[in-house]
C-alpha cells in the first residue's frame, strides 16, 4: 500500500562505504545504493548473504558514520536486530521500556504487550523465553514509542516454519493498523513476496541496486500460485540473485 | 551431607591440633581449651572487642575507597586505549611492589597517621580491583551497546542497565578477593605503625610474651568475622546478582 507522492519517511543514498581492516586489502561493501521508503509501505531488502545489507541498516541507522552519502529518518525508526539483543538481567517489561525516551518511560504499554501476546511474560526474564518470544520483546520495544517506521534485519531468521509465520503475520498486522512503515533485510524469497509491497534486489559485494520491483497484488489476495509465478519471473530476470 | 562433611572435617582438624598440644606440653603450642580461655578473658577485658573493631573499622573504609576508585579506574581502563596504555605501566610497579614496601612508604612520607594506614591498604588493593574491572570492561557486548546507541538510550539508562550489570560478576569477584586481601593487609598496617586493631595486639603479645595462645587466638575471631562477611554478605551478593542466568 504505498502512497505516491507522499514525502518518504526513509531516506538512503550511499555512495560508497568501504572497510579498511588493518593488515589486510580495504573491502568496498557498499556502491551507489539509493532508494527511499515512502509513509505506510513494506519495502525488503533482498540480497546475497554478505551483500552489505547488515551494513546498509547499520549506517542508515547512524551506527556507522564513516561512509560517503546522505541517510535520513532514522530518528523517526524503530529497530529490531537479526539477534534479539535483549538485556538477559533485565525483565521483558524493562527490555520493552528501554525503547522508550525516559520522560515516556512510565507509559502505559498494556495494550502493546496484549498484543503481542507477551502480558503473561512481561516480569520474566529474557532467557526464560524461547527465540520466537524473544524476537516479540525486541519487536515490543522497537513499536513501543510508536515509530514511523520499523526497520527489521532478518527478523524471522532461524524460527521454525510456525513461530517464523506466526510472528510475520504480527508485524504485518501491526504496521497496517498503524501506518508504518517497514524496512526488512532479508535473504528470504518467498517471505519478501509474501509481505512487501516492493522489492529492491542488491548485488553481491559492493552492494548496488539492480532491482527496484514493486509487488501491486494486495496481500491478502496473494496465494501460492500467484508467489510461485512472481518468484520465477523474478528467477528468471535475476538468477544470480534469486535461485529457482 | 555437605554440611556433615565440612563438620567432621573441623572435628578432625580441632583433635589433631589438641593431640599435638599435649603431646608438646608447650605453651608455644596451647590447646584448643587455652585459646578458647584466652578469647574469653580478653572479650571480658574489653580489648578484644575494641582491637577487632577498628580493625574492622579500617578495612571497611580502605575497601570502599579501594572498590570505588578501582572500579572507576578499570572501567576507563578497558573503555579507553589511551588511559590503559598510559596507566598500564605504573599499575604493573604497583600491583608488584611489595605490601610492605608500601606501607613503610606511606608512613614515612605521610607520617604515622589513621590517614598513612588507609592510604597503605588503598594502594595496595586498587591495582587489583582494577585489573579485574578492567578485564569486564573490555568484555562487554558489542552488540548491546549497538542497540544501545540505535535506540539514543540516555548515558545514566546506559550506566544502569547496560555497563553496571555486564561488570556485575567482575564486581563481586574483585569484592570477595580484594576483602581478604585488605584484611591481612591491613593487620601488616597495624603492626607497623597503629597503637590499636588486631595486627597491633597480636604484636603486641608476640613481642611482650610470645603469648600463642593470644596470637592464636586473635586470628581466629578475626578469621571467623571475616568468613562471616564473606557468607552472609558477599555470597548473597553474588547470588542476586547472578538471578537472572
Amino acid at each position: 500500500m504505498s502512497v505516491a507522492g507522499a514525502e518518504p519517511v526513509l531516506q538512503v543514498a550511499i555512495a560508497s562505504k568501504w572497510y579498511r581492516p588493518r593488515g589486510a586489502e580495504p573491502v568496498e561493501a557498499v556502491r551507489d545504493l539509493a532508494f527511499a521508503v515512502a509513509a505506510g509501505e513494506i519495502v525488503c531488502l533482498i540480497g546475497p548473504s554478505g551483500a552489505g545489507k547488515t551494513t546498509t541498516l547499520r549506517i542508515l541507522l547512524g551506527l556507522d558514520p564513516a561512509f560517503e552519502g546522505r541517510v535520513s529518518g532514522a530518528e523517526q525508526a524503530g529497530m529490531v536486530f537479526q539477534e534479539p539483543r535483549l538485556l538477559p538481567w533485565r525483565s521483558v517489561e524493562h527490555n520493552v521500556r528501554l525503547g522508550l525516551p525516559r520522560e515516556r518511560r512510565g507509559r502505559d504499554l498494556d495494550g502493546l504487550f496484549a498484543r503481542l501476546g507477551l502480558t503473561a511474560w512481561r516480569n520474566s526474564y529474557p532467557k526464560a523465553l524461547s527465540l520466537g518470544m524473544q524476537r516479540r520483546v525486541a519487536l515490543a520495544r522497537a513499536l513501543a514509542d510508536g515509530p514511523r517506521v520499523l526497520v527489521l534485519d532478518e527478523p524471522f531468521v532461524s524460527l521454525d516454519d510456525a513461530a517464523a509465520a506466526e510472528l510475520r503475520g504480527l508485524v504485518v498486522d501491526t504496521v497496517d493498523q498503524a501506518g508504518m512503515s517497514v524496512l526488512m533485510v532479508t535473504h528470504n524469497v518467498a517471505e519478501a513476496i509474501g509481505v512487501a509491497d516492493r522489492l529492491l534486489l542488491v548485488s553481491r559485494r559492493p552492494a548496488t541496486l539492480i532491482a527496484d520491483v514493486p509487488l501491486d497484488r494486495p496481500r491478502r489476495e496473494r496465494d501460492r500460485a500467484w508467489a510461485e509465478t512472481t518468484r520465477a519471473t523474478l528467477a528468471a530476470r535475476h538468477p544470480d540473485i534469486i535461485a529457482l | 551431607m555437605g554440611a556433615l562433611t565440612r563438620l567432621a572435617s573441623l572435628a578432625v582438624l580441632i583433635g589433631a591440633w589438641q593431640l599435638a598440644a599435649l603431646e608438646a606440653g608447650s605453651r608455644l603450642l596451647p590447646a584448643p581449651m587455652a585459646v578458647l580461655r584466652f578469647i574469653v578473658q580478653e572479650a571480658e577485658r574489653g580489648d578484644l572487642g575494641h582491637n577487632v573493631g577498628m580493625t574492622l573499622l579500617r578495612v571497611a573504609i580502605s575497601f570502599t575507597v579501594a572498590m570505588s576508585l578501582g572500579v572507576v579506574l578499570g572501567v576507563a581502563l578497558g573503555r579507553s586505549k589511551a588511559a590503559d596504555l598510559s596507566l598500564d605501566t605504573p599499575l604493573l610497579v604497583l600491583l608488584n611492589t611489595p605490601a610492605l614496601v608500601i606501607t613503610v612508604l606511606a608512613y614515612v612520607w605521610v607520617g604515622l597517621t589513621e590517614t598513612a594506614a588507609i592510604l597503605a591498604v588503598v594502594l595496595n588493593k586498587l591495582p587489583n580491583v582494577a585489573v579485574i574491572v578492567r578485564e569486564g570492561a573490555r568484555n562487554l557486548d558489542p552488540g548491546l551497546d549497538e542497540m544501545a546507541r540505535a535506540y539514543r538510550l540516555d548515558r545514566r539508562s546506559w550506566a544502569r542497565d547496560i555497563l553496571i550489570p555486564q561488570l556485575q560478576p567482575y564486581m563481586v569477584t574483585a569484592a570477595r578477593s580484594g576483602l581478604s586481601l585488605a584484611w591481612k593487609i591491613v593487620l601488616v598496617v597495624e603492626l607497623l605503625g597503629r597503637p590499636d586493631g588486631v595486627g597491633f595486639a597480636i604484636n603486641y603479645y608476640f613481642v611482650q610474651s610470645t603469648d600463642v595462645a593470644a596470637i592464636i587466638g586473635y586470628s581466629l575471631v578475626f578469621m571467623a568475622v571475616m568468613i562471616g562477611i564473606d557468607v552472609l554478605l558477599l555470597q548473597r551478593l553474588e547470588a542476586y546478582v547472578r538471578r537472572w542466568r
